[in-house]
């Protein structure tokens, strides 16, 4: 702020000479770049910094290097929250991709109330997520929960839903999916309606099936949505923290500690800060490499969709 | 305090103390000057729960009877320990006075050196009221409120022990008798348990870290003592395997499904709606198991100590206090609200209403003060018994949060098939390095 008060009168003063000029927006830009140093930059810096040393709340800091990052490959709680991470990802990313993207073509179609009806879907995104997993605890409860009590309906043995290891995974994507569907539904309904109807009619004239549209012309027109809606989606999922906490704060035992998760606990229950930076750093690093290797991909799409339409 | 026999020299001591009060309308011959920090204003950081309520509710008789004003906030427990934390280790705290975890804070505080002394408070008459005695806390109260030099560094305010719940109709149906011991217990479960019907034996917290309460008074009762003269860890022992055998076999064979992701939330559900006949955790549930909006089973609960083990029979025992932040500028106001908020008058508002139980025997021995309690005789009775077997259910360590998380959830796993003994070892394979690096520092 007080950059600002220093430039100005500095430009005031130079502007009667009409010699050399200093870019008259210099000015305005500072305030952005003193926020975004301020919030973005430093604590980047002073968190890479913190990694580099053994930093435990009520303790005295010292320097130790790398150490933190070579205690990670050998932590096995760390080593299991990045296969967590991985798992809960890949499939909080792709259920979403294929139900919203059943659900766009279905509410693409014109039918009575289709207004109303895709209100109605896209209502789980507006939920809170906190609400959203209180309410999903209470289903998923194995005795008192509606998810078992519908299963017996339909004569299937109960399920312990998240209060096993080897369900919790899925159960837990299970309400992500349910929540973010509809984001994907959005996205790729905006693709849907940029398509043009031409293809579908010389596809109709040549005899195509419904799946043969679907599958030679609607969906290679709408990869590209489908992939921001998955970088979104990624992004997200590997972030997902209020739903897993709400839900199972990582249990049974720690079978659905994801990294974010782990980093928590770390930092702000263990108040080991240097370890807990480390952690972040590494993670910041995954969620940048994923988001590359997803823009790459973009990219590829794009050239063949325009190379395909030249 | 009436029938003191009057001589002149009192009454006229009297009279100018009287005069030098006269705007307090408090009685002459109070010594502690109450009024003293009047106009102060304290900030106050409570963990959410009844305490804090009850905290909160009062605090106007606390302003009337000070002059001092209190702006206090409650705090999801989680959170607040983590403010708390961060605020103490800043070194500038934004409050004065702080609610204290004993079981997860103690050792943490202790070295941080975040709480300031009472010690000297508590003999000092000017700030003391005569009925407030360090003899008064029970032995665990003590125990957490003072620091290896003797000092008092909070007040103990609530402790919480593990009792045994249990659902008399169910217990009445399988011609069940109420268990004394652990074997007793398991068979009565067995008994007890109808998978058909719906219906368990036995439930307990099995999620990872909000076990250890309920297995640590597993250990204890197998003869089990956290650490050896040296601070070294003890709970991978012959005893923690026994212990972790026993809670293996409670929460697999005869406690519902899914056990291994239940909090106290989800078994008091499981409880409250009559499909468990056991319950083993803190005192702190009578009121809503007694609700009628919330339990299907009000009027139907027993309530009775934890059952003996083959190494004795303790009821682990959790508290929490009040401190005063070391870097607060108004210990002394900070104090006297910390004692009217472990008053009798409170303590027993506390008890009464089932929202905690006070460290003070002469609270929780009062027989008027145990006439006002809402909740079932029994339940008093089984606070009463827990308090005369009272022993620590954690560690007193730094990284009590680590014990619980990676312990818990070896203890966790075996209730998926694990080996008992084998995961004991390999969670303290990681642990115990993590508890050197705290106590070096």
């Amino acid at each position: 702020m007080s950059a600002v008060t220093q430039t100005t009168p500095a430009a005031a003063e130079a502007a009667p000479e009409r010699e050399w000029r200093p870019p008259s927006y210099w000015p305005f830009v500072v305030p952005a770049l003193v926020v975004v140093l301020a919030v973005i930059v430093f604590p980047w810096l002073f968190t890479i910094w913190m990694s580099l040393n053994q930093w435990k709340v009520g303790s005295p800091t010292t320097f130790v290097g790398l150490a933190n990052y070579v205690r990670l490959p050998n932590d096995p709680r760390f080593v299991e929250a990045v296969g967590h991470t991985i798992l809960y990802t890949v499939l909080s990313v792709l259920l979403p991709l294929i139900f919203g993207t059943f659900a766009a073509v279905v509410f693409h179609a014109k039918f009575p109330g289709r207004g109303f009806l895709r209100g109605v879907f896209i209502m789980p995104m507006m939920a809170t997520p906190v609400a959203v997993a209180l309410v999903w605890t209470m289903m998923f409860h194995p005795q008192l929960g509606v998810l078992n009590y519908l299963l017996s309906l339909v004569g299937l043995p109960p399920q312990l839903w998240v209060f096993h290891p080897g369900t919790v995974i899925p159960s837990l994507v299970l309400v992500e999916t349910w929540q973010w569907t509809p984001l994907v539904m959005l996205i790729v309904l905006g693709g849907l309606a940029a398509i043009p109807t031409e293809p579908y009619e010389s596809a109709q004239i040549d005899g195509a099936g419904v799946w043969q549209m679907f599958r030679y012309i609607t969906l290679p027109l709408i990869t590209p949505f489908l992939f921001i809606a998955g970088m979104i989606r990624m992004i997200d999922a590997v972030k997902s923290f209020d739903i897993i906490f709400a839900i199972t704060q990582g249990g049974p035992g720690s079978a659905s500690e994801t990294i974010n998760l782990y980093l928590y606990s770390v930092a702000f229950i263990y108040y080991d800060l240097g370890y807990g930076s480390a952690i972040a750093v590494i993670f910041f690093l995954l969620i940048v490499a994923l988001a590359a290797i997803m823009l790459h991909l973009r990219k590829r799409t794009m050239w063949t969709e325009i190379g395909g339409g030249a | 305090m009436k029938h003191h026999p009057i001589s002149r020299r009192t009454l006229l001591a009297g009279t100018a103390a009287a005069g030098a009060l006269s705007l307090t309308g408090f009685p002459a011959r109070a010594e502690v000057q109450w009024k003293k920090y009047a106009g102060t204003k304290l900030e106050v950081i409570l963990a959410k729960g009844p305490r804090g309520d009850n905290l909160q509710k009062y605090i106007k008789e606390f302003t009337e009877l000070t002059g001092i004003q209190v702006e206090s906030e409650q705090i999801p427990e989680q959170q607040q320990r983590q403010k708390a934390v961060i605020e103490l280790a800043s070194g500038k705290p934004s409050f004065d006075v702080i609610h204290v975890s004993y079981h997860v804070q103690k050792r943490q505080f202790e070295k941080g050196g975040w709480l300031a002394d009472m010690s000297g408070y508590m003999k000092d008459p000017n700030l003391t009221a005569p009925d407030l005695v360090e003899s008064d806390f029970s032995a665990a109260g003590l125990q957490y409120a003072k620091n290896d030099k003797g000092q008092m560094l909070s007040l103990p305010w609530s402790v919480d022990y593990f009792i045994l719940y249990y659902n008399k109709e169910l217990f009445q149906k399988k011609g069940v008798a109420v268990p004394k011991t652990f074997d007793e217990m398991v068979a009565a479960a067995e008994k007890l348990t109808d998978a058909k019907e719906g219906t368990f034996g036995f439930v307990g917290r099995g999620l990872r870290n909000a076990n250890m309460t309920l297995w640590t008074n597993f250990f204890l009762n197998y003869g089990g003592e956290f650490l050896d003269s040296k601070g070294g860890i003890l709970t991978d022992g012959p005893e923690a395997i026994e212990a972790t055998k026993l809670y293996q076999t409670l929460l697999t064979k005869v406690a519902p499904p899914g056990v291994a992701g239940f909090n106290w939330m989800e078994s008091m559900a499981s409880f409250t709606q009559g499909r468990s006949a056991m319950w083993i955790d803190g005192v702190g549930w009578a009121p809503p198991l007694e609700d009628p909006a919330a339990s299907r089973i009000v009027g139907k609960v027993g309530y009775t100590v934890v059952p003996a083990g083959p190494k004795g029979q303790y009821s682990a025992t959790y508290g929490d206090g009040l401190g005063i932040a070391a870097a607060s500028k108004n210990k002394e106001a900070a104090y006297l609200l910390c004692q009217w908020a472990v008053s009798k008058t409170q303590g027993a508002r506390l008890l009464q209403a089932g929202g905690g139980v006070p460290f003070r025997n002469s609270i929780l021995n009062d027989p008027e003060i145990q006439k006002g309690v809402k909740m079932p005789k029994e339940w008093l009775q089984s606070v009463i018994d827990s308090a005369k077997i009272s022993k620590l259910g954690l560690p007193v360590i730094i990284p009590v949060a680590e014990f619980r998380d990676l312990v818990g959830a070896a203890i966790t796993s075996t209730l998926a098939g694990a080996d008992p003994a084998a995961e004991l070892k390999k969670a303290h394979e990681q642990f115990r390095p993590i508890l050197e690096r705290s106590e070096k520092a």
